[in-house]
């Protein structure tokens, strides 16, 4: 049977012998998932972020907030008395990347939404030692003092939209004309927006409505982390919807 | 040949400066810089040096001394973020707040530095000497492994400057915006068709194990990179882009990414680093190579499925978990049947780990290694990572494994390769390699140490309840209580560094042919250090 | 094939193929015939710098 060797004589056939070794298991493993009606499955509630939100989001990306704040609350009694419900993957379907974390230098952030006021988050990211003093956090006072480019909100939306996050040509055409009325709420655009995105919250997250800087994105990102699925009225079904 | 070459890379540079100048970001610019300025500055070195190029004679080691100087160079970088970003978590002062110093910036450039500039170009030198050696064939492809190290480089550089000035996916470990990952694939396919083109000019019928574990690592690594990393960029001439995976599929794509560059571009490579060098500073051959050969068929394939363990009781499907739980437990056997291969083989020489103290520093490099992979499993059972997860236990694992394996080894490699390459008797001082040994394993020590005791009290004080059945503790106090450990684990990456710092003299002093009077070890009968 | 076919093909078929594959590496690394070859195979690195 194995009269010449075989792996140890020929370079090719060793190469797609460990090729098919280790795509075993990531097919195995990786494949289910995208027939799993759990892991795709909409919750009530789920929208897509508003334009400001998903902006607030490339900062939060940007700035690497992964490293230390999860966001993916585990079905642990502790947890769920320090944090809120357990996470629902549908909680996260819209998220490209996944923000779930790894580590826990901070808190979990996955319901943050509506905890604490718009001033406080405003202070908190300026100095964070001002509002918490044991806080080892970095502070990222320069966030309140940039201008948010907001150039090419349509083209990230239309990224979105081809990964397969559900906007609508709708909502991709009036991407700008939305991020702005969220940070206005005189604007006359905001019962369009609002209709577009429910539950979103329309005001001046910073405190200055001279400009709209990274800091009013990231603290609108950051207000509605976790609010969307009503856990009054949410039943989970089956072991896997969770 | 010469013509195609020329052409290919004027194409190179005419596309990037095209680029650079079209760029809708000034990063992306920046970077498309830096490539147009590497496929010029490759077109002139091609052009003087094409007959040295078509040389297909002895062995290509100037690759190899490039390699051993630019894995020096960012070891010691990388090592030093490692502790300015400890120094930042135990004294926040030192984050300045400004964009480019703050801690979630430095972060994935520590960990890109140790990972992919350090661990990377030791891979690269050890995999161009070991199948050069083991094949009796010079390296495949005249330039193109010139490419692939000066390529590798410039992805390192384009990655690194990228976290800095705020260009990140934020995928842990995979941090490169999708412009740099495609250059990453371009260098790796490159690397792989040179490392192939090596073995088939073999004069060796067989091939030596460590090219196995060599194989295994470029062709995984290649294919959880690409899968990984499928992104829509908002725009072909901007930096920023969206991953096409989302929430759970991310999730499990990305750990199976993340564990499996745990376990080919960190275990595989190195232990191939370990069947090469350990038998050949201990002038034995390896104990057992029918163990070699099923450590490496049951590593690699047991390894790949593990990834889960990282998401245990998170929102992933709970069969998930549990197979990647039950392989991870299973992966323990073949990670100490390698541990007993690369130990044993000393076995008839013990006394060499009292007289050379390179051969001592690979030795423990496979303790650490017999370690980490028993904490692994254990810290895989959902039990125990429900306590272990989120915390600085992870950390201290993660370190065991690479200060005390992946960098022991390294270092080894390191010492042994740089006095043959130079052509030099012996080290300059093996009195440097021995305080670097016991400096750094201190290090460890501590590190390790503080992580445990922080990590496992962390985790308690997160679960504690008083005596009227609330939470003890508010995040902020658990925060408070870490301060302690985190001045260790500063201290302990701080006596790294510094040993760090005594490597590269050593190797340095041994590069411009110094050799230090020193007076042979107790029960040596060689000349002091003589590299075999 | 939905999702329980795939699930069901991994657990009868799959656990069958990854077994024999294991099995099959385990003779091959054991095979009596190929213990000189091995032995030879790890003398290389000792041969030359």
């Amino acid at each position: 049977m194995i009269k010449h060797a075989v792996f140890e004589k020929n370079s090719i056939l060793l190469t797609v012998g460990i090729l098919i070794v280790v795509a075993i298991g990531g097919i195995v493993e990786l494949a289910p998932l995208f027939y799993l009606e759990s892991t795709i499955e909409e919750v009530e509630g789920m929208r897509p972020y508003t334009p400001l939100e998903l902006a607030g989001r490339d900062i939060y990306v940007r700035e690497g907030c992964y490293n230390c704040h999860s966001q993916m609350v585990r079905p642990l009694r502790d947890e769920a008395e320090r944090y809120g419900h357990y996470s629902l993957a549908a909680e996260s379907m819209y998220d490209h990347p996944f923000q779930w974390g790894s580590k826990r230098t901070g808190p979990d952030l996955a319901r943050v939404g509506g905890r604490y006021s718009d001033e406080w988050h405003v202070a908190h990211m300026v100095n964070p030692r001002a509002v918490v003093p044991e806080s080892i956090m970095p502070g990222y006072p320069f966030l309140a003092t940039t201008a948010l480019d907001t150039s090419d909100i349509v083209d990230h939306l239309k990224a979105n939209q081809i990964v397969g996050v559900p906007y609508s040509d709708e909502m991709i055409a009036s991407a700008a004309a939305d991020l702005a009325a969220q940070v206005d709420p005189d604007s006359d655009d905001l019962d369009a927006m609002m209709a577009r995105y429910p539950k979103a919250q329309a005001r001046d997250f910073d405190g200055n409505p001279a400009m709209i800087s990274e800091l009013d994105a990231l603290v609108a990102y950051m207000q509605m982390l976790g609010t969307l699925v009503d856990f009054g009225t949410y039943k989970a079904e089956g072991e896997n919807l969770r | 040949m010469h013509i195609l070459s020329m052409l290919i890379l004027a194409l190179g540079a005419a596309a990037t400066l095209l680029l650079a100048i079209q760029a809708s970001d000034a990063v992306m610019s920046f970077h498309a810089g830096l490539m147009a300025l590497f496929f010029v500055v490759g077109i002139v070195l091609v052009q003087k040096r094409r007959n040295n190029l078509t040389n297909t004679d002895g062995y290509e080691d100037g690759i190899i001394r490039a390699g051993a100087i630019a894995s020096t160079f960012w070891g010691v970088v990388g090592f030093l973020v490692g502790l300015v970003i400890a120094l930042q978590l135990a004294f926040p002062v030192l984050n300045f707040d400004l964009p480019w110093t703050n801690f979630g910036r430095l972060r994935p450039l520590h960990t890109s530095a140790v990972i992919f500039a350090f661990g990377g170009n030791i891979l690269l030198m050890t995999s161009f000497h070991v199948v050069q050696r083991t094949c009796q064939a010079r390296l495949a492809g005249g330039w193109a492994p010139w490419f692939v190290f000066w390529g590798y480089q410039l992805f390192i550089v384009m990655a690194a400057t990228g976290y800095v000035l705020g260009v990140t996916q934020s995928k842990e470990y995979a941090e490169p915006e999708w412009y740099v990952d495609l250059w990453l694939t371009l260098v790796w396919v490159v690397y792989l068709l040179v490392f192939l083109g090596t073995l088939w000019k073999r004069r060796e019928p067989h091939i030596y194990v460590a090219n196995w574990f060599y194989l295994a690592f470029i062709v995984t690594v290649a294919m959880l990179h690409i899968i990984n990393n499928l992104a829509i960029p908002i725009s072909w001439t901007g930096t920023r882009s969206y991953v096409i995976w989302g929430g759970v599929q991310d999730a499990l794509t990305q750990w199976w990414y993340g564990h499996n560059a745990v376990g080919f571009f960190l275990t595989a490579g190195f232990l191939a680093i370990m069947y090469y060098y350990v038998p050949k500073r201990a002038e034995r051959p390896v104990y057992s190579y029918r163990l070699s050969i099923v450590h490496f068929w049951s590593l690699i394939f047991l390894y790949i499925w593990a990834g889960p363990h990282h998401l245990h009781y998170t929102a992933l499907p709970e069969w998930s978990q549990t197979l990647g739980m039950t392989f991870s437990i299973m992966l323990w056997m073949p990670s100490w049947g390698g541990m007993i291969n690369g130990l044993m083989t000393l076995s008839g020489a013990w006394d060499k780990l009292r007289t050379d103290p390179v051969l001592r520093m690979m030795v423990v490099s496979v303790a650490f290694y017999g370690m980490s992979t028993f904490e692994g499993p254990l810290m895989s059972i959902k039990e125990v990572n429900a306590l272990s997860h989120y915390t600085d236990w992870t950390i201290g694992h993660v370190h065991s494994g690479a200060l005390g394996w992946v960098a022991f080894v390294s270092f080894g490699a390191l010492y042994h390769i740089v006095p043959i390459m130079w052509g030099r008797q012996r080290l300059y001082s093996l009195k440097l390699v021995n305080m670097h040994f016991w400096v750094a394993t201190l290090g460890i020590v501590l590190y390790i140490t503080a992580m445990w005791v922080s990590g496992i009290l962390q985790g308690l004080m997160w679960r504690a309840y008083d005596q009227l059945g609330f939470l003890e503790y508010s995040f902020v106090e658990t925060v408070e209580a870490m301060h302690p450990f985190y001045v260790i684990r500063a201290l302990g990456g701080l006596l790294f560094v510094l040993g760090s710092f005594v490597m590269a003299y050593n190797l340095w002093r041994t590069m411009r042919g110094d050799l230090r009077i020193e007076a042979a070890p107790i029960g040596s009968t060689n000349p002091v250090g003589a590299a075999s | 094939m939905t999702y329980s076919e795939a699930y069901e093909f991994a657990q009868t078929y799959g656990l069958v193929y990854l077994v024999l594959l294991f099995v099959g590496m385990l003779i091959y690394a054991l095979w009596p015939g190929n213990r000189r070859r091995f032995d030879d195979a790890s003398k290389i690195p000792l041969r030359e710098d």
